[in-house]
């Protein structure tokens, strides 16, 4: 039992939000394997942030449970905290303040010691090929690097699990290619990483995906599970007939 | 923590702007304040009038004129020139002197003055009767060599315009220049400030109006808003408040109308200036909202500012607003008076409209 | 239809747009592909009148976008980036106030509105910003369409809405072909570069080419290999040791190498053979897409 719990990084049953009558998030279920990448997609609007947010402890659910790495969320939020990383496309790092100031910051917040900060960052840096560009303020870098750098911050602290909003949409195929160099060098050293996004070809990168629509999981494995499921060629499609719009395709 | 106060510092230091912005306004509102609410007085004209020609009637003109706060400009022997001296806005304050002034003094009865101060304007008034009580009051003490508790003179205080002395005089011109202000100059700036930041600024630009056409659009809503709430509170004013209404009513309205476009004129400049809606309603309130009410002369009188102060608060076109309504409303008087004060707004009119034409741009850049 | 000669634009000590030059043919959907900050706004923003360029020249028809913008201004629709209507307005009274400012009425047009009011008549006396994301783009291409244009600009109007309102959006652009309206799109994502006739590639204010989307695939002169069933954190790896003209990269879950010489695929068989993964995999070659091509082209602008 113990192992078997250990090998999950997250575990979501009957999870639901509602507000009033409305039904946010209604009773979905998915579990989540250490090391995996493992995409939320769906309109605005279908639930995802709101699963999101329960699963990071910032919205309390109204049934349901979610653990990470067996730990209750809504039982033990502090602890979770430092479970895990987050980095959105739209806010991640501090624009007027240095690279080395915003890994300061973010180390700081998660009670790194300023030696411990240090050591990594210059490693950090190093492995980086950046070591000369720590003392340049964040918002004089290229889109590219401050893309890889809120994904290093974001995973500063060691996190179990790194939630990723729509972490590629906007930038150019090179940088979207050594971002997921980025992901993928974390996911073979176990981090878990979630992605929510509507842009359907950052789906195709996830190992399982869900696929939501009005609250609930409409759609759940394997990219190649769920285009042969729908029998689609593309995600794009899939998203098509679950809203009933194949008439689009035509 | 320490990592989020550290942070919070650099945020600071590396916009210099707020922080000339955090450091500075204090340090403004605390000198602005400091020097207009002193209540030395500087210089104000007055007129005396003196029936009798005796000396200790000399006395008292000598020692106001040295004093600090009065300037006298008219030595009359006779009350029947005062009204019209107040009407016209010339004097401040008029001290009649007892005609049996000497013999009554010397006598050890206390002689009868009478200050007359101008209530359209209170604050000030008020100041400069108390000033005058008391420097007369010593000049009769000293000279009898008396002590303190003997009654010398008596002072009798009466408030031109305003018997009862009732603050609301004072208040209702603030109010309306404030809530013209706030209104048309704050809502135009802002809400100019909004379509710049919702993109919509952009879809109004690419299409066939023309830019008089999109300021036109802006203003006339917000202009007869602004009529509207002067209508509303001249009528609370006049009904509720009981507020005397001696001027010509055409005449208030038309100044209303000049300075409601000038409000206009000057929130339409500001959202030229500003980028988003968050610095239109900043440089709204700091520079706009703040002057108006500490350097308009509705709470703080001009004449007690410093010099420096005093130009600056000629600036200010809630001044001489504030000046037009006390003129028509209080005073009952008329163009005949109020022309120069009419003349500055229409001059910063026209300033404030080149100004902005001159800065709408036809494009984004 | 469009023309562009030499076209800069400078901000400061950023070159948003670097000497570009290009035609927009009558009729055609035009699209201007390429990241954030690339300059595809700066583009559509100079062929709205709404900046001049720093250098060059641009020409809608016979008129010159600086010189004649007030007639521009009357046969162009453009959609600005950020949803630009009034949100406290309804659906109704957005699309009135805009017929208005262009001196039209709604009933004027319609014929032009009708795919698209389909979608919107239910909500008519919605506020604008309780609409979808979807709904909200929907309703500015009207506003753009409203005193029927010879030219629509539209600037990332699918950025940020979901799919299905997105394949929806570009039908409807596809249906106002009909109509002979000349359509200028910009979009950071590669895959819409299908609903165009023709594509710019842009990047750092450069242009990396003008084609069809074919033309594009068919300039692409190496060749491009798919390798399936291993999962690309677990194989990219091991493929950096190829030489450095191999370019290799994950694209969803597979693995694409591209590589200008085709006996090549031999050392890739025999590196996976040798590997310590021991899994199936296919390897295919493949056609490549926009994405492939914009990397090909980079790199050739930009060196490695």
């Amino acid at each position: 039992m113990e192992n078997k719990e250990a090998q999950w990084s997250i575990e979501v049953e009957n999870l639901e939000k509602r507000y009033g009558s409305f039904i946010a998030v209604d009773k979905i279920s998915f579990r989540v394997k250490k090391g995996e990448i493992f995409g939320l997609l769906g309109a605005n609007g279908a639930g995802k942030t709101t699963t999101l947010r329960m699963l990071c402890g910032l919205l309390a659910p109204t049934a349901g449970i979610a653990l990470i790495d067996g730990t209750g969320v809504s039982q033990n939020p502090e602890s979770v905290r430092f479970k895990i990383g987050y980095m959105s496309q739209h806010f991640s790092l501090y624009e007027d303040l240095t690279i080395w100031e915003n890994f300061r910051f973010y180390g700081g917040i998660y009670g790194m010691k300023l030696s411990e900060i240090k050591g990594k960052f210059n490693e950090l840096s190093y492995r980086l090929n950046m070591s000369d560009q720590a003392q340049r303020l964040t918002r004089e870098l290229p889109v590219g690097w401050k893309q890889k750098l809120a994904f290093m911050v974001a995973s500063f602290h060691n996190p179990s699990v790194v939630f990723l909003d729509e972490p590629t949409s906007g930038v150019d195929p090179l940088v979207r290619r050594q971002f997921w160099d980025l992901i993928y060098e974390a996911v073979l050293k176990d981090t878990t990483i979630i992605i929510t996004t509507h842009y359907l070809d950052e789906a195709m990168y996830c190992d399982r995906l869900a696929i939501m629509d009005q609250g609930k999981i409409s759609a759940y494995g394997t990219p190649n599970e769920i285009l042969s499921h729908y029998k689609a060629s593309s995600m794009h499609e899939v998203f098509l007939k679950i809203a009933g719009k194949e008439d689009i395709l035509a | 923590m320490i990592a989020f106060i550290i942070k919070e510092f650099r945020h600071l230091l590396r916009d210099p702007r707020s922080l000339l912005i955090l450091i500075g306004m204090p340090l403004a509102q605390i000198l602005i304040f400091g020097y207009a609410i002193k209540t030395d007085l500087n210089e104000s004209d007055i007129a005396i009038v003196r029936m009798n020609n005796d000396k200790l009637s000399d006395l008292a003109i000598q020692h106001l004129d040295a004093s600090k706060g009065f300037h006298v400009k008219y030595i009359w022997d006779h009350p029947s020139q005062i009204a019209e001296a107040f009407r016209k806005g010339e004097i401040r304050l008029a001290v009649v002197l007892d005609n049996n002034l000497e013999s009554k003094i010397l006598q050890g009865y206390p002689a009868d003055i009478q200050v007359i101060g101008d209530a359209s304007d209170p604050n000030t008034a008020n100041l400069l009767v108390q000033h005058t009580q008391g420097t007369l009051r010593n000049v009769y003490r000293e000279y009898l060599q008396k002590n303190a508790s003997t009654p010398v003179v008596q002072v009798s205080a009466r408030m031109l315009f305003n018997e009862e002395n009732r603050s609301v005089f004072m208040f209702i011109p603030g109010t309306i220049v404030i809530i013209l202000m706030l209104l048309s100059a704050m809502m135009t700036s802002i809400s100019l400030a909004r379509e710049k930041e919702t993109g919509t600024l952009e879809l109004l630009l690419v299409s066939p109006l023309r830019p008089h056409q999109i300021i036109l659009g802006k203003v006339v809503p917000y202009m007869g808003l602004s009529l509207i709430n002067a209508c509303t509170i001249l009528l609370l004013s006049k009904f509720l408040f009981e507020m005397p209404f001696r001027g010509s009513l055409p005449l208030l309205m038309s100044e209303t109308l000049l300075f409601i476009i000038l409000a206009l004129c000057i929130g339409l400049y500001i959202s030229t200036i500003a980028r988003t809606q968050q610095v239109a309603m900043l440089l709204s309130m700091f520079a706009l909202m703040l002057p108006t009410i500490l350097l308009s002369g509705f709470i703080f009188p001009i004449e007690n500012m410093p010099l420096g102060l005093q130009y600056l608060s000629a600036l200010i076109p809630a001044r001489w607003f504030v000046e037009i309504i006390r003129g028509i409303m209080i005073r009952g008087v008329g163009i005949e008076i109020l022309w120069k004060e009419t003349l500055i707004l229409a001059g910063m009119v026209c300033i404030f409209m080149l100004l902005c034409v001159k800065n709408f741009k036809i494009r984004l850049e | 239809m469009i023309s562009l000669q030499g076209i800069s634009k400078i901000f400061g000590a950023i070159t948003a747009l670097d000497n570009i030059s290009f035609e927009i043919n009558k009729g055609e959907i035009f699209g201007l592909i390429g990241p954030d900050g690339s300059g595809k706004s700066t583009l559509l923003r100079i062929l709205a009148t709404l900046l001049r360029p720093s250098a060059g020249h641009a020409k809608i028809g016979k008129y010159d976008v600086e010189v004649d913008y007030k007639a521009i201004r009357k046969i162009i629709g453009y959609m600005p980036g950020q949803f630009s209507l009034y949100p406290d307005l309804s659906v109704e009274e957005n699309l009135n106030f805009f017929a208005h400012i262009f001196g039209t009425r709604l009933e004027e047009n319609y014929f032009l509105l009708r795919d698209i009011f389909t979608y919107l008549e239910p909500f008519r006396k919605r506020r604008a910003s309780h609409l979808s994301g979807g709904m909200k783009q929907k309703l500015a291409l009207s506003c753009a369409l409203i005193h029927r244009p010879t030219i629509l600009l539209l600037d990332e109007p699918t950025t940020g809405i979901d799919p299905v309102s997105r394949a929806e959006f570009l039908m409807l652009l596809k249906n106002l072909k009909k109509h002979e309206i000349t359509i200028l799109i910009s979009t950071p994502y590669m895959d819409e570069a299908s609903a165009c006739d023709r594509i710019a590639l842009f990047k750092n204010g450069k242009l990396l080419g003008v084609d069809t989307p074919g033309g594009f695939r068919e300039a692409y002169k190496r060749t491009l290999y798919s390798i399936r069933g291993i999962r690309p954190a677990r194989l990219l790896p091991e493929l950096r040791t190829l030489p450095s003209h191999c370019w290799v990269y994950a694209s969803g879950n597979e693995v694409k190498v591209s590589t200008p010489n085709p006996n090549e695929i031999y050392i890739l068989r025999e590196m996976l053979d040798r590997s310590t993964i021991k899994q199936n995999y296919q390897i295919h070659v493949i056609e490549p897409d926009i994405e492939d091509c914009f990397i090909a082209r980079m790199k050739d602008t930009y060196g490695e």
